[in-house]
């Protein structure tokens, strides 16, 4: 498996992987304590025809893609939010609805503008074809995104802990709501590219799962869940490259593995 | 500590949700060292004062007033205390975090939890008896533990003012005597303590004074005083028929 290393593409490929990876297991602590991991996946869906749209209009870019999914994603959330009060259903149902509604805008959109041969990489991304300023971008959007949610984790715990103790200390608690939403949209732009917006959410969800069981506190948790994503991550891209299986699949059944031991173990170690 | 000099002032003091009003008519002084109840049926108001002595609702008509001040100038002197139970469950977070939260006001997010920090967080935790559990997670403690742990927090808050909403309830019979016991303690260290209370029975042992709320103000006095009052009985007796039932 060493040979790995010596040929540029997989260089490039395991360092993204280490970052994304890093970066999406310091964020899932922040999803796990959210308990939002559902709304997660009706958003990376969410997010496509914004992408598609934008990269329509202004070429392809993380920068364009990102503003075209806060829009996307903002348009979602806001209908969502109206369609709910308007006709008294829940607004899970009302989100399930346009997400997946939102996702087939997004398909004929790619259809519309030539890129449909580009579908699998949207689904399932090419954490293999990433250029210079893809690792950039993700390199870039990682420290802001870690640098963030470090800064405030004060507050963001309290927030997250109970949003209206966190007010009552004085805590800005809209604000830091809609600053998180964005991180998680930056976060997601860059995992989508690498890994989908289908197996992203695996990525942003899954490394917290595998730490909870051993840790107490949140000190621990975000710091524990980045090493996990990071390494775990690369095992499954290395595995995949071994295996000859497709990167974004492999990372997610990785995970996915690891938390099955992690639940095991934790079952099986005493407390 | 002794903030006897320390007054609340409402006057006016009037609350809308939409077009519903909620509340109107407030006026009252409450100073540190007093247990005030807050007292009337379900909807009267009780959640809705609360809020905005705690400034989760934005004041709309009449002043507030904490040390002849605007109450929004004082937040670090006021803490909330909300029902036990309604945070996460399973939030992964131990006694000890809990109760340090309470420094938040004096730290924001980027100054260091300092030597002072970490003296009120343990003063605190000492003083409510939590040393034997500090370490727990919280949801593995019982409803008069979790109390306690909210009462440190407002002390490593170092608040003069604790609001608590329906602190009683759900409580065990020894829990309610040790919840009753502390709140009397804050008291005669100098705190003023405002609750939403449901048991009319045990207002007069635990409250000094007492507020009836019936989406305006009722009555407001000494509780022995105001629990005697003709209206105050019918405003909130009509409203509970059981109420003998229900004993401390």
């Amino acid at each position: 498996m060493t040979e790995l290393f010596e040929f540029p593409l997989y260089q490039r490929a395991i360092l993204a992987t280490l970052i994304i990876g890093f970066v999406n297991g310091y964020t899932s602590a922040f999803v796990l304590l959210h308990r939002s991991p559902l709304k997660l996946t009706a958003l990376s869906h969410s997010l496509l025809p914004g992408v598609a749209i934008s990269a329509w209009i202004f070429s392809l870019g993380v920068l364009s893609a990102f503003f075209g999914a806060v829009i996307a994603a903002i348009i979602i959330g806001v209908l969502t939010v109206l369609l709910s009060r308007i006709t008294k259903i829940s607004d899970d149902t009302v989100l399930a609805v346009l997400y997946t509604g939102a996702f087939a805008v997004g398909i004929m959109v790619l259809q519309l503008i030539g890129s449909y041969q580009d579908l699998e990489a949207w689904l399932l991304g090419n954490i293999l074809g990433l250029s210079d300023l893809d690792l950039w971008m993700s390199f870039g959007v990682g420290i802001i995104a870690v640098t963030m949610l470090s800064l405030f984790r004060r507050a963001v715990v309290i927030n997250l802990y109970d949003p209206e103790v966190a007010a009552s200390l004085g805590i800005r608690t809209r604000l830091l709501d809609y600053a998180s939403f964005a991180i998680l949209i930056l976060v997601l732009v860059t995992t989508l590219q690498a890994v989908g917006c289908i197996l992203a959410i695996g990525m942003i969800v899954t490394p917290a799962a595998i730490v909870r069981p051993y840790v107490s506190t949140p000190e621990t948790l975000f710091p524990i869940s980045a090493l996990v994503g990071a390494l775990g991550s690369t095992l499954g891209l290395m595995l995949s490259i071994t295996l000859g299986q497709p990167a974004g699949a492999s990372i997610a059944a990785t995970l996915a593995g690891l938390f099955i031991l992690s639940v095991v173990f934790r079952t099986v170690l005493p407390k | 500590m002794s903030h006897e000099h320390h007054q609340l002032n409402l006057s006016g003091v009037a609350y809308h949700y939409g077009v519903k009003e909620a509340l109107r008519g407030v006026d009252f002084s409450a100073h540190c060292g007093q247990r005030l109840a807050l007292l009337g049926p379900n909807g009267a108001g009780k959640s809705t004062l609360i809020r905005l002595l705690a400034g989760l609702l934005k004041q709309q008509t009449g002043t507030i007033q904490w040390r002849e001040n605007s109450i929004t100038k004082a937040r670090r002197e006021i803490a909330y205390l909300p029902q036990v139970d309604r945070h996460q469950r399973h939030f992964p977070i131990r006694v000890r975090d809990v109760v340090a939260m309470g420094r938040f006001p004096h730290l924001g997010n980027l100054k260091r939890f300092g030597k002072v920090d970490h003296a009120k967080t343990e003063e605190a935790i000492a003083t409510m008896n939590l040393g034997n559990i500090a370490n727990r997670q919280i949801d593995q403690l019982s409803g008069g533990q979790q109390q306690r742990t909210f009462i440190a927090r407002a002390l490593a808050q170092e608040a003069h003012v604790l609001l608590l909403d329906e602190p009683f309830n759900g409580l065990d019979i020894e829990s309610r005597c040790h919840l009753s016991d502390s709140l009397i303690d804050l008291t005669n260290s100098g705190h003023l303590i405002i609750a939403s209370h449901h048991q009319l029975e045990s207002v007069t042992q635990i409250f000094t004074h007492a507020l009836v709320l019936d989406q305006k103000q009722v009555a407001f006095g000494k509780a022995t005083e105001v629990m005697e009052s003709d209206a105050v009985k019918q405003t909130l007796h009509s409203c509970h028929p059981h109420a003998h039932d229900r004993a401390l």
